[in-house]
């Protein structure tokens, strides 16, 4: 198993790291958590872009998506924090389960 | 096994146990601070890809930003004295078993596709000019339209999280 470090390893790693991302996704009750599920499946799709763009040849495009990647999960956080915010200052809650309603 | 086979798996480790950390403990503290050591971790990964630009990068806005907004999340929505700060799992049981068939069948389809992979020399130059070059060439377009959703993003969510008005009456 602890052969030389290939292209495999990399995508084992990244794949752990994304069923690790949807786990966190479906069983935890906490909004802000369930974003940190969505990071961690950003960061393991991010290691797949960078591992195929080194193995191929180090061709760059993979790195330049990953960027957009990084842009818009930066952008997701803030619009999703601002959200629960609101959700906790409405509701006083930030548990998913008690959100079900659109409207009090 | 050499040097490099040693730091990948060392930062391998760190990522996906801290990872692990993330999503199963009941503290919402300590999955915040371990988010910190997953993101060093997948950091780590890019500089043995020689992605440096990237891993800087990664490190500016994840753990400088991203991470920071989520633990000012953590602290504004809990009570931190209170035991409201250990969050309930729900369904653990399902969520296993699909987990790890999901994992399983990753790693395995993985593990079995005979990746091509095209040899290149070492590097030995940074790839921040190239990536440079190409943001202002061949991605001119999403790269301008990603700074329009951030500028649009981030206004939104300063308009969503402010306090809302009293209609005077």
């Amino acid at each position: 198993m602890l052969t030389s470090v290939s292209l495999t390893h990399y995508l084992i790693v990244s794949g752990i790291l994304f069923s690790l991302g949807i786990f966190g996704v479906v069983t935890r009750r906490n909004a802000i958590l369930v974003l940190m599920g969505i990071e961690l499946i950003l960061n393991s799709a991010n290691i797949n872009f960078i591992a195929f763009s080194r193995y191929r040849g180090m061709n760059l495009d993979g790195q330049a998506v990953a960027i957009f990647v990084i842009i818009l999960a930066a952008a997701e956080a803030a619009v999703a924090l601002a959200i629960v915010l609101n959700i906790y200052q409405r509701f006083n809650t930030v548990n998913v389960d008690d959100i079900s309603k659109m409207k009090e | 096994m050499s040097l490099y086979d040693y730091i990948f798996y060392s930062f391998a480790a760190v990522t996906l146990v801290s990872a692990g950390v993330v999503v199963f403990s009941r503290n919402i503290i300590y999955s915040a601070f371990s988010l910190l050591f997953t993101f060093f971790g997948v950091a780590g990964l890019y500089v043995l890809l020689n992605a440096d630009f990237l891993a800087v990068t990664q490190l500016l806005i994840y753990v400088g930003g991203i991470l920071i907004l989520l633990l000012f999340g953590v602290m504004l929505t809990n009570k931190v004295v209170s035991v409201d700060i250990k969050t309930g799992t729900l369904q653990t049981v399902p969520a296993t078993i699909l987990i790890s068939l999901t994992a399983g069948t990753l790693c395995g389809i993985f593990y079995v596709t005979d990746w091509r992979v095209v040899s290149s020399p070492p590097v030995t130059s940074t790839t921040t000019y190239q990536l440079g070059e190409m943001l202002m060439t061949t991605y001119l377009l999403p790269f301008e339209v990603a700074s329009i959703v951030l500028l649009v993003a981030l206004i939104g969510a300063a308009i969503i999280a402010r306090k809302e008005k009293q209609p005077a009456n």
